[in-house]
């Protein structure tokens, strides 16, 4: 295993892309320390964490450092704030820029005490030596931070942290706790006006017609603004342009586009159009000892991201440039996008981060900042900001896709597993910005010139996207997994926490059980006994040691579950056992987690991920999918997509197991999978029958206790 | 434009400028500046815009301007203040009870109306209150442990 003090990777983290050491921070007079990294705050506490990294590198105190939200004129180019790899990322790279930064400061400063460095004694950015001092603020300059990062700098040792690996206060809250403009959605530059997109609440093919007279003539309104079938309206009040555009959508009538199919599960297994074989392994004795096939088919549904906030962006021209405020995962894939979508410069656009409602992955963040660019067109160089109403979030976001699963497995007759087989079909799991020739970006496909929407792909293995963790972690001799692509996509797809994981997870984790039952064996140990990896089998015989699973007694519609996944097969360990209670409703009671993130940079940040994700998870799990009709998503709402309230959430305990001397891997979606496998295997245990399609609606489970 | 509507807020009197059917929750973010009270669903059913008004959590997007007039309206900005937060809000921080905290200043508002009527809650009592409010980056467990903490600390 590569251990932290050992790893003199060529190009840490994101410094390959980002080599300056000046793009990473710049020490300030005031005994401040500005540090740019490219990730973004989206409600997981990563600029905490960073800051962590960076304190303890330089080793001043955390509240000199100041995080700067991310921008395409200052920050360095990090790519997209997903995958759970903002940690290893951006951390990796701080990680070094900060420490030589410090052995440069105190270069400088031996330099102006005519001592040697070795003479020096240093205290949170005060240096003293001979009775001499100066400071990092004193000896910091704009020249001497101009050079490259060096990579093999030494780095601190864990042993010697101070300030990583200890639970830090997120740096955010105290205004959102406070209530103080801290959002997007809360920021209010002169002058600005409000805007608002006029869609039909389903995909369509064309505007029909519109007679917008009475909405131009309402006193208030300054615009109404078209481009082919792309209709939106500002004003100098946000509750006129939202009156303007219900006025205007009721005014508006459109074409449709081709009807949606039914049975989307059906309809996938028709329709995919690449079928990759991604992990094989063959063993013909092994083989020849099957004595009995298990197969087993999974579905999961399409998901809506449904922030509690519905996306926002603000754009201003300023003559030929564009400023564009954004909670996009990605600034400099969104500025590509939006230049090709508008027709101008990347380096006429600039792209700010500033802080959104909490994102679970690709949203309508980006598609609101185009629609926010074409409104503000037409602003006469004042700001314009857009925020979607809550129906434009559920119909135009996209979604995390449905997919279908099939496990097979031959067993010897010592009830182990010989052989393997996943079989799993999904439309792509990436449309983000920045990956096609077409801007991934709503409004950009309904212009008069339009621009084609592009498919939703796949990222390649090993951490994949609609086949991710589709790989099991298991030792089996005979294996092999099948992605069956689906490119035809009439529900727009792409990221959402997890990917494929989740379902993938899912299902090999229920199977396993289903196995485990097959051969008369406990859940726990048939997963130890097909598992090599000891981080894996450490986290499963933690958290089911805590769970008390061996001993512990099920009542009545009462039962256990337990499941586990490594995210990715390069991340975060993560071991869950569920229990719950079934009558026709699924409650899940506690969900016990034992988690391995490698060296801990914020104890409480991951603790908080991970409760989050389980939490999330089950809401997935129990309740959630978005509902269609032949002409679009219907479940435009909270009545119609409901999700878990708090009399509902279970007790959640995490375990962290530590591992300090090894690599740092992200928290934020390890729980996602193995909590609702794990919920699954509970229901299993307490129903004594199988639901195997998500959700775990009352309706499937009243079917399922009907067909006993 | 008709007359100025005046609102009793956080102890104030202002007057908005604005049509009576206004939504509450639109003049005090833009015309009051008071932008901790945030826009979720539009519909009342998210809690993300609740304030108090005569000590009633209601939500301010589906809240007229003319009915909240003359009454005792009060935003998360007015549970506390720069140097003397709010109990709760003390235990949110605390409890480090939050992810993203757009849902934050609805449920802190909605909690202090809680705490008021039922100064000792049980758990299950804080759950049930807090049940029109949603949360969707999973910190319900948090922000509950927060308000019986707050509840424990606001005890006479």
């Amino acid at each position: 295993m590569n251990t932290v003090a050992e790893s003199r990777l060529k190009h840490a983290g994101s410094l390959s892309k980002n080599p300056r050491l000046a793009r990473w921070l710049r020490v300030h007079r005031d005994g401040t320390v500005s540090v740019y990294s490219g990730k973004v705050e989206i409600g997981q506490g990563i600029l905490t964490a960073l800051a962590q990294i960076a304190a303890e590198e330089l080793e001043i105190a955390p509240t000199r450092i100041r995080m700067v939200a991310a921008d395409t004129d200052a920050s360095p180019d990090e790519g997209v704030t997903s995958g759970s790899l903002s940690i290893q990322d951006s951390g990796a790279a701080l990680r070094r820029a900060c420490a030589q930064a410090r052995t440069l400061l105190l270069e400088r400063a031996a330099e102006r005490l005519a001592v040697s460095t070795a003479d020096l004694r240093v205290e949170d950015g005060a240096v003293q030596a001979r009775g001499r001092s100066t400071s990092f603020w004193e000896c910091a300059d704009d020249a001497l931070f101009d050079c490259e990062v060096d990579e093999t700098a030494v780095l601190k040792s864990p042993r010697q942290y101070r300030v990583v690996g200890k639970s830090a206060q997120r740096l955010d809250l105290p205004d959102k706790v406070a209530g103080r403009p801290r959002f997007i959605q809360d920021m209010a530059p002169p002058g600005m006006l409000y805007g608002r997109v006029v869609r039909p609440a389903y995909s369509f093919s064309a505007l029909a017609s519109l007679d917008d007279g009475k909405v131009k003539a309402t006193p208030g309104v300054v615009a109404v603004v078209r481009d082919g079938g792309f209709v939106g309206v500002i004003a100098e009040r946000e509750e006129v342009a939202i009156s303007a555009q219900g006025v205007l959508r009721r005014a508006a009538s459109w074409k449709d586009a081709d009807p949606l199919p039914q049975d989307v599960h059906a309809w996938l297994k028709e329709h995919a159009v690449e079928h990759r074989v991604i992990s094989e392994k063959a063993d013909a004795v092994a083989q020849s000892q099957g004595t009995k096939t298990i197969e087993a088919s999974y579905t999961k549904s399409y998901i809506s991201h449904a922030p509690i906030g519905p996306s926002c962006a603000i754009a201003q021209f300023q003559g030929d440039k564009l400023l564009v405020w954004s909670h996009s995962q990605g600034i400099f894939n969104l500025r590509r996008d939006l230049a090709m979508a508008l027709g101008m410069r990347e380096d006429a656009i600039v792209v700010r981060h500033a802080e959104g409602s909490g994102c679970y992955g690709h949203n309508g963040a980006d598609d609101v900042a185009l629609d926010a660019a074409l409104l503000a067109r037409a602003a006469g160089g004042r700001p314009v900001q857009v925020q979607w109403m809550r129906d434009d979030e559920f119909a135009w976001a996209p979604c995390g896709p449905a997919m279908a699963l099939t496990l097979r497995a031959s067993l010897a007759t010592d009830g182990s597993i010989v052989n393997w087989q996943h079989e799993l079909w999904s439309n792509g799991h990436s449309g983000r910005p920045g990956r096609s020739d077409n801007p991934a970006l709503v409004a950009a496909w309904h212009l008069a010139r339009p621009f084609t929407r592009p498919t939703a792909v796949n990222m390649p293995l090993p951490a994949g996207a609609a086949d991710r963790n589709a790989v099991p972690l298991y030792d089996f001799p005979n294996q092999r997994v099948v992605n069956h692509y689906v490119r035809e996509m009439p529900v727009r797809t792409s990221a959402l926490r997890s990917l494929g994981a989740y379902a993938n997870v899912f299902a090999i984790e229920c199977f396993m059980d289903e196995l485990a039952e097959a051969t008369g064996s406990d859940p726990v140990e048939y997963r130890l006994r097909h598992l090599k990896d000891p981080r894996a089998s450490a986290v499963i015989e933690s958290v089911a040691r805590r769970a008390n699973w061996r001993d512990w007694t099920p009542g009545e519609g009462r039962g256990h579950g337990i499941a586990f996944a490594k995210y990715k097969n390069l991340g975060a360990y993560c071991a869950v056992v569920a229990e719950v209670e079934v009558e026709h409703e699924v409650r899940v009671k506690r969900l016990l987690l034992a988690v391995d993130v490698g060296l801990i940079i914020n104890p409480d940040g991951v603790i908080n991920q991970i409760e989050g994700g389980a939490i999330q998870s089950t809401s997935w799990t129990l309740k959630e999918q978005a509902k269609l009709d032949a002409r679009g998503i219907t479940s435009l709402g909270w009545e119609d997509y409901p999700i878990l309230k708090f009399s509902e959430v279970p007790a959640v305990e995490v375990e962290l197991i530590s591992r300090p001397e090894l690599p740092s891997v992200g928290a934020g979606e390890a729980a996602q999978g193995p909590t609702g496998a794990a919920i699954a295997n509970a229901v299993a245990h307490a129903l004594g029958l199988r639901v195997r399609d998500l959700p775990l609606t009352p309706e499937r489970v009243i079917a399922a206790i009907e067909r006993r | 434009m008709a007359d100025p509507v005046r609102l009793s807020v956080n102890g104030v009197e202002r007057a908005v400028a604005a049509d009576p059917d206004t939504p509450l929750l639109y003049a005090l973010r833009n015309d009051l500046g008071l932008k901790g009270t945030r826009f979720g669903c539009g519909s009342g059913q998210c809690g993300a815009c609740f304030v108090l008004i005569d000590g009633h959590a209601v939500p301010s997007c589906d809240t007229p301007l003319w009915s909240a007039a003359g009454k005792k309206i009060t935003t998360v900005e007015g549970l506390g203040e720069d140097g003397n937060l709010h109990p709760l809000q003390r235990a949110f921080l605390a409890e480090q009870a939050a992810q993203c905290g757009y849902c934050t200043s609805g449920i802190l508002v909605r909690a202090a109306m809680l705490l008021s009527a039922n100064p000792r809650p049980t758990e299950a009592e804080v759950r049930a209150a807090l049940d029109r409010n949603l949360c969707r980056c999973g910190s319900h467990n948090r922000m509950v442990r927060a308000v019986l903490r707050a509840a424990a600390e606001m005890k006479p």
